[in-house]
C-alpha cells in the first residue's frame, strides 16, 4: 500500500484537468477544425458575390435568388444565408457541438474548464428557444431547394437559348440530367433528412401530446412522431453530412460557374 | 489470476484526501466492485463504498473510474489494459462523506419538491386507466432510471459549477418527464421546470446521456422535449399572441 | 453517563424501505400517524428493485376465468399446503386492488391491446397473472411508492441501521439505530413499530441477495420476544448466473422461462419433461410441440411448458442433472431463449437480462444459451403475524413482506412476493396506526436499555486485535452453503449448528480498524450478530422437520410426510438461547378446503 498525494486532477479546477486517460481532446479539436473550416469557406463564398450559378444550377448559398438591386458591397447571399445559418446555429445538436468545442462548456465530460461563472441558456442565450421559427423557414427553404432541383433538370435546347441569370434561360429548355443535378438531389435529400429529425419538428408533430389515444388524429400524429424519431436518433449524423454536402454542392456549382468544369462535361444526358 | 494496481481515493474531503495504491489479485470476469470488495476484505476493512445489488439494478455503486462516471458493478476489469493502473474516485458532483461514499441527499430534497403525479379520473370502474402499450412506452423509458446519479455527477452545471440550489439536474428532468408525459397525467410542470428546475441552465451537451448505465436518452428524449414545452409557454411569441387572441391559457 | 444519541418521537416507525416498508409507511401516514421510515441503504435501493418478473394479482385482464379463488388455490398448492390459509385468502382477494392503486399513483404497467394492465404467465400460476413492466417491475413499484411516500411527508432516515427494538412493559417501544455516515446513535420512541426488513440470503455463498440481507428483522423480532415460524423454508431460485465466478448468484428472472425459455442439460435434452411431480401431473405440457404452441400464445388449448413448474421443483431438477453427470460446463443447466424467440422480442421483453448477460458475462442471449444454476433467493419463513393486522406476538410490533411468514408456506410462487408487499404492507401500516391510536404517548425507553444496546454494538472497537469481520462472514456463508443449502441431512445440519456456535465465538472476538464513520468493517461486525441468529434458526428448524417439502429438502427424509403438512416449527427466545417447538396450524375451513379439492 503506497500513497500518492492529492493531485489537481481530482479537483478538476483548471482547464483540461481530468483523470480521464483516453484522448478526450480529439473530438472537440476535430469539431473546431471542421466547423471553422466550413464557416470560413461559406463567409468567403458569401462575400465573393460571383460564380454562384452556372447553367441550370444555382448554389444553395445563394438560393432563393431575388432579382432586386443591391448596393455593390452587399452580396445577395446575405439576404438568405442567415436562414440556414440560424437554423444550424440554434439546432439542438450543433449547440452541443459548439458549446463543447468552441466555448469549452464543457470541453469534454469530466474535464475541468477555465470559466468560473455559468448561466447556460437561461440569460444571453435565451434566443436559442427561437429554433422553431428557423424550423418554419427551413421547411420553406426545402421547398425552394426542390424548386432549384426541378430547375436543374431544364437544359437549353441550343447554345442561343443558354441561361442568362439564375434559372433564366434565353430560349426554350428540355429535360436533362447533369452531375450537378445529382449533386443537388443528394443535397435536397440530406437537408430533408436533417430537418426531419429536428427536435422542434418532433415536438410539433406529436411530441407535445401525452395521451395520443385520446386526441383527434392522435394515433396518426403518434406514428409521424415515431417516424421523426428515426431521423432524430441520428440527427448529429444528418447534421454533419448535410453540412458537408451543402458545402460541396456550392463548391461544385462554383466549379461549373467558373468554367473549371464545363457544362458539356457535366451533362450526362 | 493476475496482480493489478488500483489507486483509490481515501479521505473525508476532496481537499485533504489522497489516492492510495493497492495491489489486488484479479480473476476472470471480475468487475471493479469485486476488486474494491477484495481490498475491503483483505487490506482495508474500513474502505467506505456503497453497493447493493451488484447487478446494475439499484444504482448504488457509482464512482469515477479513470475519470469517467461508471457503475462499479458493471465495469469489467478486462475493459482496461492489464498494466493500466485503475483510478477510482468518488462522484465529483457531491461532497465526500468518506472514501468512495458521497453525500447525495440533495437529490432526495429535489425529488421531494417535484410536482407529483396528477391523474385524470380512472377510465374503468375498477380504477384502471385506458392506456395503450404504444403510448406508455415513451414515459416507460424514463422509468428505467435507477437513480445512480451518474448523470448528475457528470453534468458540468453540478460537477463544475455546483449549482445544486438552482438546477435539479438531468436525473430529475427525467423524473419530471415520467409524469409530464404520462398519458393519464393532467398536471403542467412547465413553470416548475423554468423557475425551480433551472432547465434553462442545461446547455444540452449530452454528458448525461453518455454516462447513463440504463441507456436512457436523457437529453434527446427527456430534456429537449421539456425545453420545447417550456418554450411553448414562455418563449413563443406566436403562441403568446394566439393565447391573447383566443383568451385561452 | 453513556453515549449520547439523537432522539426522535413518532407514532409509527417503519424499519425497511422496500415495497412493504414503503407501503406500510404510506398507509400509516394516510391514517394520520406521524410516521418515520428507517432504511439501511439509500431510499429506493431496497431489494424490491431487483424483482423482475411481476406482481401476481387475479385482475382477470387476460382470462376472465381468473379470480381470487384460483389465485388462492395456486398459492396454497405452490406452498405445498403448508401456508397460512387466511393470509393466502386475503392476499388473493386484495392484490388486484393494490395493483390498481399503484396505477392510480402513477405506475406504468405494460398494457393489453385494449389498454388494460397486461399480465404475464409465471411458474405455478394457472393463468397469466403477473402485472409487469418489462423485466423491471420491482423498480417501477418502488419508484411509485417512493414518490407517493415522500409527497405524503413521511420522514425518511436513510442509511440508518437498527440494532435493537426495546420492549417496555411487554410492548415494542421504538428502535435504537446508528447512522452509517457518522456512526452516531439514534433513539426512536414510537407507539408502534413495523418490521419490513426483508430476508436473510446473505448468510449463503451463492445468493441473489445484497449485503443488506442479513436478517436484521428476524433477529430483532426474536430478541424482542416475538415468535418466528417456518425458518427452514428457504427458496433457492433455480436460475441464477453461475459464470464468470464473480457474478455467481445474480438472478436470472423467471420471466425468461415465462417468455418461452427452455432448460437443457449437457446432452441437449429438455429434462424438465421428466421432472413433473405427482401433485402437478397432467397440468403441464407433455411434448415439445404442445409447449411451443403454448409459448406461441394459445394458453387455452395447450398446457404450459414444464419449465414453469414451481421454483423448488425446477431447482431440484437442475441439481439432479448435475449429480447424474449431465450438468452444464460450470455445474448448472443451459437456459435457452434464443431458439424460441426472435432477437427483437428478447430485447423488448427482457431488456435487462439481455444487458446483464452482455455486460457481465459477454453472452448475447439473443444468440446463445445462458448458463444457470440455483441461487439463494428468498426465505418463506419469518415472523409469525396475525393475518388481519400483521401484528406479531409481541404487542406493538408488526411485520410485513419477506420478514413475515405464513403466506408462502413451504415454497413461494414467483410474482407472489411483490403482491405480498403491497397487500400486507398496507395492512401492517393500518394495523400499526390503529394500535398507535390506542396509546396516548410512546412508552418511555429506559436509558439503561439504550446504553446496553450501544455498548454491544461498539464492542468490536474494544477488541484490540482479533478476527476480521469479513472473514467470519465468509466462513458462515461457506458453512451454510455446504451444510444447510438446497439439500440437507441430519449430520450436515448438526455440523452446521455446532459450526454456527463456533462462529459465534469468533464473532465475539471480531475487532475493527478505523472509526465509526462509514466503516464497512464495523457495519459487517454488527450485522454478524443477526446473521448468526438467523443461520441458527434456519439450521435448527431444518433439523426438526423430518420430511421434504417445498424449499426444504432432506436427503434422509426424501418424501413429504402428510402428518407434518400443517405442523409449523415455532422459534422463540429463551434467555440467550432459542426454543423450538412444533405446533399444529388450524385446518382450512370447509369452503376453502373445497376450493383446493375441487378447483375454483
Amino acid at each position: 500500500m503506497a500513497t500518492s498525494h492529492c493531485c489537481k486532477d481530482i479537483i478538476e479546477r483548471s482547464f483540461g484537468a481530468t483523470l480521464r486517460r483516453d484522448n478526450w481532446w480529439v473530438e472537440p479539436l476535430t469539431m473546431v477544425v471542421v466547423l471553422l473550416g466550413f464557416v470560413i469557406y461559406s463567409v468567403w463564398r458569401a462575400f465573393e458575390h460571383a460564380n454562384y450559378w452556372g447553367g441550370p444550377y444555382l448554389s444553395p448559398f445563394y438560393s432563393p435568388h431575388f432579382s432586386v438591386d443591391l448596393p455593390r458591397w452587399c452580396s445577395p447571399a446575405f439576404l438568405i444565408i442567415w436562414v440556414p445559418a440560424g437554423f444550424r446555429f440554434t439546432c439542438y445538436y450543433f449547440r452541443k457541438a459548439y458549446y463543447r468545442s468552441f466555448a469549452s462548456q464543457p470541453i469534454a465530460c469530466g474535464v475541468g474548464k477555465p470559466w468560473k461563472s455559468y448561466s447556460g441558456e437561461s440569460k444571453l442565450l435565451l434566443f436559442q428557444n427561437l429554433h422553431r421559427f428557423f424550423l418554419y423557414l427551413a421547411i420553406a427553404f426545402i421547398v425552394v431547394h426542390i424548386y432549384d432541383l426541378v430547375k436543374a433538370t431544364r437544359w437549353p435546347v441550343s447554345a442561343a437559348a443558354a441561361y442568362t441569370s439564375p434559372h433564366h434561360a434565353a430560349g426554350p429548355t428540355e429535360f436533362g440530367i447533369g452531375i450537378g443535378t445529382i449533386v443537388i438531389l443528394i443535397d435536397v435529400i440530406l437537408l430533408t433528412g436533417y430537418v426531419s429529425g429536428c427536435h422542434a419538428f418532433r415536438h410539433l408533430v406529436g411530441g407535445c401530446i401525452d395521451a395520443p389515444s385520446r386526441v383527434f388524429l392522435g394515433r396518426l400524429r403518434h406514428r409521424i412522431w415515431r417516424g421523426v424519431n428515426v431521423f432524430n436518433e441520428h440527427h448529429n449524423m444528418w447534421g454533419w453530412i448535410s453540412l458537408a454536402w451543402v458545402g460541396f454542392t456550392d463548391f461544385y456549382i462554383r466549379m461549373v460557374a467558373s468554367g473549371t468544369i464545363s457544362l458539356e462535361f457535366d451533362r450526362l444526358f | 489470476m493476475a496482480l493489478r494496481k488500483f489507486r483509490i481515493f481515501r479521505g473525508d474531503s476532496r481537499e485533504t484526501g489522497e489516492l492510495v495504491e493497492f495491489e489486488v489479485e484479479c480473476g476472470e470476469g471480475m468487475v471493479v466492485l469485486d476488486a474494491v470488495h477484495r481490498i475491503q476484505a483483505e487490506q482495508a476493512p474500513d474502505l467506505a463504498c456503497r453497493w447493493n445489488c451488484k447487478a446494475g439494478k439499484c444504482g448504488s455503486c457509482g464512482a469515477d473510474v479513470n475519470g469517467k462516471p461508471k457503475l462499479m458493478c458493471m465495469t469489467r476489469l478486462s475493459d482496461y489494459p492489464e498494466d493500466e493502473v485503475i483510478t477510482i474516485t468518488p462522484m465529483r458532483a457531491f461532497p465526500v462523506i468518506r472514501d468512495l461514499a458521497t453525500d447525495v441527499s440533495i437529490n432526495y430534497e429535489n425529488n421531494r419538491r417535484l410536482p407529483h403525479f396528477q391523474p385524470r379520473p380512472a377510465d374503468f370502474e375498477d380504477g384502471e386507466f385506458r392506456m395503450y402499450q404504444w403510448e406508455v412506452e415513451r414515459p416507460q423509458e424514463f422509468r428505467k432510471c435507477i437513480e445512480c446519479f451518474l448523470c448528475q455527477n457528470v453534468c458540468h452545471v453540478l460537477r463544475t459549477h455546483d449549482k445544486h440550489q438552482e438546477f435539479i439536474g438531468p436525473a430529475f428532468f427525467v423524473r419530471t418527464a415520467v409524469y409530464e408525459m404520462h398519458p393519464a397525467d393532467v398536471g403542467d410542470r412547465r413553470e416548475h421546470l423554468k423557475e425551480h428546475g433551472g432547465i434553462g441552465l442545461c446547455n444540452i451537451t449530452k454528458c448525461c446521456t453518455e454516462v447513463c448505465p440504463e441507456k436512457i436518452k436523457i437529453t434527446d428524449n427527456a430534456i429537449i422535449p421539456l425545453k420545447e414545452r417550456v418554450a411553448d409557454k414562455y418563449y413563443d411569441p406566436l403562441r403568446w399572441l394566439l393565447r391573447k387572441l383566443t383568451g385561452r391559457g | 453517563m453513556g453515549i449520547d444519541c439523537q432522539r426522535h418521537e413518532f407514532d409509527v416507525i417503519v424499519i425497511g424501505a422496500g415495497g412493504a416498508g414503503l407501503r406500510a409507511a404510506i398507509e400509516a401516514s394516510a391514517q394520520g400517524a406521524k410516521t418515520a421510515l428507517i432504511c439501511k441503504s439509500l431510499l429506493g435501493k431496497a431489494h424490491t428493485v431487483m424483482a423482475e418478473g411481476g406482481a401476481a394479482a387475479a385482475l382477470g385482464n387476460m382470462r376472465a376465468e381468473d379470480n381470487w379463488r384460483v389465485h388462492f388455490r395456486d398459492t396454497m398448492r405452490g406452498g405445498k399446503m403448508h401456508g397460512n390459509w387466511r393470509m393466502a385468502q386475503i392476499h388473493a382477494q386484495e392484490a388486484p386492488d393494490r395493483i390498481r392503486e399503484l396505477e392510480q399513483w402513477g405506475a406504468l404497467f405494460d398494457r393489453t391491446h385494449i389498454g388494460r394492465i397486461h399480465q404475464r404467465p409465471f411458474g405455478g400460476h394457472t393463468y397469466d397473472r403477473l402485472a409487469h413492466v418489462g423485466d423491471r417491475t420491482g423498480l417501477e413499484m418502488i419508484r411509485v411508492l417512493q414518490d407517493k411516500g415522500v409527497h405524503m411527508g413521511i420522514e425518511v432516515f436513510m442509511e440508518a441501521t437498527v440494532i435493537d427494538i426495546p420492549v417496555v412493559d411487554g410492548r415494542a417501544a421504538g428502535a435504537i439505530a446508528y447512522w452509517r455516515e457518522t456512526g452516531r446513535f439514534l433513539l426512536f420512541s414510537a407507539k408502534a413499530v413495523v418490521l419490513a426488513t426483508g430476508g436473510i440470503g446473505k448468510a449463503w455463498q451463492i445468493t441473489s441477495n445484497s449485503w443488506e440481507y442479513t436478517g436484521d428483522g428476524h433477529a430483532l423480532a426474536l430478541r424482542a420476544g416475538a415468535e418466528l415460524i417456518d425458518m427452514e423454508f428457504v427458496q433457492f431460485h433455480p436460475t441464477g448466473m453461475i459464470w464468470p465466478p464473480s457474478v455467481k448468484g445474480i438472478l436470472v428472472t423467471e420471466g425468461v422461462r415465462g417468455e418461452g425459455g427452455i432448460l437443457k442439460n449437457s446432452e441437449g435434452e429438455r429434462f424438465m419433461f421428466r421432472c413433473v411431480p405427482e401433485m402437478f401431473k397432467g397440468e403441464y405440457a407433455e411434448t415439445e410441440e404442445e409447449a411451443d404452441a403454448w409459448v406461441a400464445g394459445d394458453h387455452v388449448n395447450y398446457r404450459r411448458p414444464p419449465e414453469l413448474l414451481t421454483r423448488d421443483v425446477v431447482a431440484k431438477a437442475i441439481m439432479r442433472e448435475n449429480e447424474e453427470g449431465r450438468g452444464s460446463e460450470h455445474g448448472g443447466a443451459y437456459l435457452d431463449i434464443a431458439s424460441k424467440r426472435s432477437a427483437e422480442d428478447i430485447r423488448r421483453k427482457l431488456p435487462s437480462m439481455h444487458h446483464q448477460f452482455m455486460e457481465l458475462a459477454g453472452v448475447d442471449i439473443t444468440r446463445e444459451p445462458m448458463e444457470v444454476g440455483p441461487t439463494t433467493h428468498y426465505v418463506m419463513g419469518g415472523i409469525k403475524v396475525d393475518p388481519e393486522t400483521e401484528e406479531t406476538t409481541c404487542p406493538g410490533l408488526f411485520a410485513a413482506g419477506e420478514v413475515a411468514a405464513g403466506l408462502h408456506g413451504a415454497n413461494r410462487l414467483g410474482g407472489n412476493s411483490l403482491s405480498d408487499l403491497i397487500v400486507f404492507g398496507r395492512r401492517a401500516g393500518l394495523g400499526a396506526a390503529e394500535s398507535a391510536k390506542a396509546l396516548a404517548k410512546a412508552p418511555a425507553i429506559p436509558e439503561e436499555r439504550v446504553q446496553v444496546a450501544i455498548a454491544e454494538a461498539l464492542r468490536p472497537f474494544d477488541n484490540p486485535s482479533g478476527e476480521n469481520a469479513f472473514e467470519v462472514q465468509a466462513a458462515l456463508q461457506a458453512l451454510m452453503q455446504s451444510k444447510c443449502s438446497i439439500v440437507r441431512d441430519q449430520a450436515g445440519l448438526e455440523e452446521a449448528i455446532s459450526g454456527i456456535a463456533a462462529l459465534r465465538e469468533r464473532a465475539r472476538r471480531v475487532s475493527v480498524q478505523g472509526n465509526r464513520e462509514y466503516n464497512p468493517g464495523w457495519n459487517t461486525a454488527v450485522d454478524l450478530r443477526s446473521q448468526l441468529d438467523i443461520a441458527e434458526m434456519c439450521a435448527r428448524a431444518a433439523l426438526m422437520r423430518t420430511e421434504s417439502r417445498g424449499g426444504h429438502t432432506r436427503l434422509d427424509h426424501p418424501d413429504s410426510d402428510p402428518a407434518q403438512e400443517r405442523i409449523e416449527n415455532v422459534i422463540t427466545r429463551d434467555g440467550d438461547a432459542m426454543r423450538l417447538e412444533s405446533r399444529k396450524q388450524p385446518d382450512l375451513p370447509e369452503d376453502l378446503a373445497k376450493i383446493i379439492r375441487e378447483g375454483a
